[in-house]
């Protein structure tokens, strides 16, 4: 089989991707690994998605559903319970072997969509020591347990990680009748929302802890108790500053990773920043034909921007390989990263959507974007955040776009 | 007292005072942080999103949410109704579960599309 665009992976990035090729008149194939589509949007039964796009609070499955009925209009062929085993250059473009329940099957295309999200960061990735005992579980795994397989993951939880996905995890587990100990955060500050301090923790009397983290599990079958140390400021934990606390159940909550073991096998350049492909503005990677969206570039915290780098993606993978004019996007101060990385100046360059994060919490700070030495575009913040993802769109149309560079510094 | 707006992510740091009969807020960036403030003293609200069981194939569970807001204090009764629920056919999403919670008004509906699968 031939197809246009192959898009792998159905969570929010690949279906609006998947959506926009075919809507751009491209032949697509959407692969998804597990049953039903939807991705990690499926057991975030929580509400507030969408407000940017829908201008409403969804939950995680009815964000997802919007978008499954728009593909249902499309012409799109999904082909689900489908595992990507291999993919290489053909002499057109590329071809892409799966794994499905007909069989393995290599399809040919001109253009890939990476639309395969991220993994959570596991125990072995923080380091915690001790037993090898059943109890240990990444929040998503353990999201996936109460929210789709309708299982509790224990009955006394340790939360380890601030962030949204901590704070929501203690407040389900707690209305399902769990009592959770404690969030724990290695960092002074928390990580997530204050909102969502407010209305997971301290509407249910969850202690929050900070400056403290998990260095050690025990249990002979069974996790019985953790041990929690204090840290110092670079969250290495401080001797002799152990206590222990029982629980049956530990929930890691501590942080994500795109995931790009595709890209890695087509040898796609991948950012040490984001751990995502580098982009230009159309989310095409540096291998022509292959784009990148979505949590797979780099983690966004909104899914609504998940959605918008998925279409950006889809539109372009539909149209023709063409030539490129690639500039690279320089970044100078307090940044952590800025997403595209590159700028084609081959195609439309008046509207670049740009994505960047501050390198830690500043006040009065200013974002220049800068070319052939003139100054292009401003904004000015009063507070930045890390956890917080930036959304700025720059107009690149009349300067010369030789030395490019993406500046931070203080107001 | 200060309190935290959980109407939006924006998470509003607000300085709320009670004199009697009124309330005065301070630190809100839009007037949804002032009818927040003042129910939270009142009558506090929340919506809730959980699971509830089914017996058709492929769903052990379902997401579901209330439609609209019910009182703070009724979460766990809430979570107890939610617990007695079982699905015994597969429900387009939005279809309405419980027609009024503890008299508000607010509606009980699911929040998955359940496809018929005969796997």
């Amino acid at each position: 089989m031939k197809y246009d665009t192959v898009v792998i992976g159905g969570g929010p990035a690949g279906l609006a991707a998947a959506i926009k090729a075919s809507d751009s008149g491209a032949s697509v194939l959407l692969i998804e690994r597990e049953a039903r589509l939807g991705g990690i949007l499926k057991q975030c039964v929580h509400d507030g998605f969408g407000v940017v796009r829908f201008g409403e609070k969804l939950s995680g499955p009815e964000y997802a559903d919007r978008f499954i009925k728009e593909l249902k209009r499309t012409n799109v062929q999904v082909s689900l319970l489908s595992f990507v085993t291999r993919t290489q250059k053909s002499q057109n473009g590329y071809e892409i072997t799966y794994v499905c329940r007909d069989g393995v099957k290599t399809v040919d295309c001109r253009s890939v969509v990476l639309a395969t999200g991220c993994r959570e960061r596991t125990r072995n990735g923080i380091c915690v020591h001790g037993d090898r005992c059943a109890g240990v579980y990444t929040a998503g795994a353990a999201q996936n347990l109460v929210n789709v397989l309708g299982v509790m993951p224990g009955k006394r939880v340790v939360v380890l990680g601030s962030g949204d996905i901590g704070l929501i995890m203690a407040r389900r587990l707690t209305l399902e009748g769990a009592k959770v100990a404690g969030v724990y955060e290695a960092k002074s500050v928390p990580s997530g929302l204050t909102r969502n301090i407010h209305q997971c923790l301290k509407d249910f009397d969850i202690p929050l802890y900070l400056s403290k983290t998990v260095t050690r599990v025990f249990g002979t079958s069974r996790l019985e108790r953790v041990e929690i140390s204090d840290v110092d400021e670079k969250m290495h934990p401080i001797a002799g500053t152990e206590q222990l606390v029982d629980c049956d159940c530990l929930v890691l909550a501590v942080g994500l990773i795109p995931e790009n073991e595709i890209a890695r096998e087509m040898s796609v350049p991948l950012d040490p920043k984001t751990k995502g492909a580098y982009v230009d503005q159309n989310c095409q990677t540096k291998e022509d034909g292959i784009y990148a969206c979505g949590n797979a570039l780099h983690v966004n915290d909104l899914v609504d921007y998940v959605s918008e780098s998925g279409e950006t993606a889809g539109v372009h993978s539909a149209g023709p390989v063409c030539k490129r004019d690639l500039k690279p996007i320089k970044t100078d101060g307090k940044l952590l990263y800025v997403v595209p990385q590159m700028l084609d100046v081959n195609s439309d360059v008046s509207k670049v959507v740009m994505y960047f994060r501050a390198s830690e919490e500043l006040s009065a700070q200013k974002l220049t974007v800068s070319a052939g030495g003139q100054t292009i575009f401003t904004k000015t913040y009063n507070k930045l955040l890390p956890p917080e993802m930036e959304r700025i769109v720059v107009d690149f149309g009349k300067a010369t776009t030789d030395g490019i560079t993406v500046r931070l510094e203080d107001k | 007292m200060e309190m935290v707006c959980i109407v939006c992510p924006n998470s509003c740091r607000m300085t709320v005072e009670r004199t009697d009969e009124k309330v005065t807020v301070v630190g809100n960036k839009c007037k949804r942080g002032e009818s927040f403030a003042v129910n939270e003293l009142t009558n506090p609200m929340r919506s809730v999103t959980t699971c509830v069981k089914t017996t058709v194939v492929g769903y052990p569970v379902v997401s579901v949410k209330t439609d609209g807001e019910i009182p703070k204090s009724k979460i766990f009764e809430f979570m107890s109704l939610c617990d007695g629920i079982v699905i015994d056919k597969p429900l387009p999403i939005g279809s309405v579960l419980v027609d009024d919670l503890f008299g508000t008004g607010v509606k009980l509906v699911t929040t998955t599309e359940m496809e018929d699968t005969n796997e």
